[in-house]
């Protein structure tokens, strides 16, 4: 009880070191189903945010609001929607999704989604005067213009992918609430940091804290190698 | 090189794909599914990791086990949303088997109450032997005391010790913290706070926490675990003959037998009482 936050902090790197098969499930399912959720939503997000940055008008605008409102959407109400549309009592109880890892990835999908779209769209607009204009000048058709503008933002549309990565890797309440958090099937690293804490295995709990902040670690650098290839 | 980065992101996805039907395929035979909702206080305290295993040996079913309070594992299981119910509030389980929502329910363990405190003890109330009396104390001498506040079988039969007390728990002094009960004993612990935990979770705990066993042995704090399991006409899907499986298992002599024989720090955490 009495030992320091340092002591705390060796055992649980001793724990790592230690790497057992359910800590690799674990870490595996999170990556997944983050994973998964965010090239799932950037489908969607990328295209949309480009198409509503090109447009200007006021509608528009008003379906920007409500993104940008979207972008703050609690990963607990997230969840509970998705577990409302899913439980056998809901309408698509049918289909038998709640509690497995796809309901996890749904509901990623929901918190990923309006925050790659709102930050493409901020890309998009920001770059969308000058290259869109230039390219229409030069006499490319409309798409040829829009691709043109992407491929000028792909660096803040990555980063926009990492901002979705990081905000789902790192939530807990949504998966939480439609995984269940069941031990083999859909425990990932925050539920189990959820889990261990609640039964006073700070140091497990902290120990997996460590894993999902060095693999963010990984993830963000491999991403920014890819963003760094224009100044090669 | 943009192009390249898309046909990556696809490529990825479609691998991801594969490997999402892979785990869909792995779940296998959905009738050999069996979703237990239950109390965090038979799963933190490590009784179904050892319970369940034996069970699934036994009979070939896989359990996947959601670890809610008691007030979401009755609500799930009135949803259609699990199979069968481990939990503790006895009254409120026979209540709604009587309006159709389970079957089947069976007294499995017990085990006790106990009011934990810091060793300060400021509302001197350890080695008391009546808890209402106790809960007076607390309330009059305003020391803090920290409530699971989540609608738990624990918080349930705390209320109603408030009750038999005739004192509504409100203040400063009151902490209704919405959490299980290992994050309660946490923040009773750091705060030197008075509360009511099920013996199990504190002995599971105990050589985390500084809190002592100040009340206990009232007959008030008595906690029936019962099994049940959601009525198959209200829902499509449920496995009905799983969770039948599964409470045969846990009334069972050797299931009965494999609860008392459990220990955490020599201590037993439940004691079997199926009929």
């Amino acid at each position: 009880m009495n030992e320091g936050f340092l002591n705390n902090l060796w055992n649980a790197l001793q724990l790592i070191l230690a790497w057992d098969t359910e800590l690799v499930r674990i870490v595996g399912l999170s990556l997944f189903v983050s994973g998964a959720a965010v090239l799932i939503a950037a489908l969607f997000a990328i295209p949309l945010g480009t198409f509503l940055g090109l447009k200007n008008s006021k509608w528009v605008r008003y379906i920007s609001k409500i993104i940008y409102t979207f972008m703050g959407l609690p990963p607990v109400v997230a969840g509970l929607v998705v577990f409302l549309l899913l439980s056998k009592s809901g309408p698509l109880g049918i289909l038998e999704l709640l509690w497995t890892p796809w309901a996890m990835i749904i509901a990623q999908v929901m918190l990923a989604l309006p925050i790659i779209t709102g930050l493409t769209m901020t890309a998009i607009k920001s770059k969308d005067q000058a290259i869109g204009k230039t390219a229409l000048t030069l006499g490319a058709s409309k798409y040829q213009a829009a691709l043109a503008v992407i491929r000028e933002a792909r660096i803040a549309i990555i980063s926009a992918i990492v901002a979705g990565l990081g905000r789902v890797i790192a939530e807990v309440g949504a998966v939480m609430m439609v995984g269940g958090n069941i031990q083999g099937k859909t425990r990932v690293m925050t539920t189990a940091i959820v889990l261990e804490t609640r039964k006073g295995n700070f140091e497990m709990a902290l120990s997996l804290g460590i894993i999902l902040l060095v693999l963010a670690f990984i993830i963000n650098s491999i991403l920014m190698t890819i963003q760094g290839e224009k100044d090669y | 090189m943009f192009k390249s980065i898309v046909k990556k992101t696809v490529l990825m996805l479609v691998v991801m794909m594969f490997i999402a039907l892979a785990f869909g395929c792995a779940n296998g035979q959905a009738d050999k599914e069996l979703i237990l909702a239950t109390t965090t206080s038979t799963y933190d305290s490590g009784l179904l990791d050892f319970l369940i295993p034996e069970f699934e040996k036994e009979t070939g079913y896989n359990v996947s086990i959601l670890a809610k309070g008691t007030g979401a594992s009755l609500e799930l299981g009135k949803r259609g949303d699990s199979d069968v119910l481990l939990v503790h509030a006895k009254s409120r389980e026979l209540k709604l088997v009587e309006e159709g929502y389970f079957v089947d329910r069976v007294d499995v363990m017990y085990n006790d109450f106990v009011i934990l405190g810091g060793p300060e003890d400021p509302a001197k109330i350890s080695g008391m032997k009546d808890v209402a009396e106790a809960f007076k104390k607390i309330a009059n001498s305003k020391a803090e005391f920290a409530s699971r506040g989540d609608n738990s079988g624990t918080n349930m039969k705390e209320l109603a010790i408030w009750e038999k007390a005739g004192i509504k728990p409100q203040g400063d002094w009151y902490l209704s913290l919405g959490q299980g009960m290992g994050d309660t004993l946490r923040v009773a612990n750091e705060k030197g706070a008075y509360t009511l935990a099920d013996r199990g979770t504190y002995l599971a705990m105990k050589d985390k926490i500084n809190l002592q066993v100040l009340v206990e042995g009232d007959p008030i704090l008595f906690n029936q675990y019962g099994i049940m399991a959601v009525n198959p006409d209200k829902h499509e899907g449920i496995n009905y003959d799983g969770a039948k499986a599964l409470i045969d298992f846990m009334v069972s002599e050797k299931g009965q037998k494999m609860i008392g024989d459990y220990k955490k720090f020599g201590e037993q955490l439940f004691v079997p009482n199926a009929k």
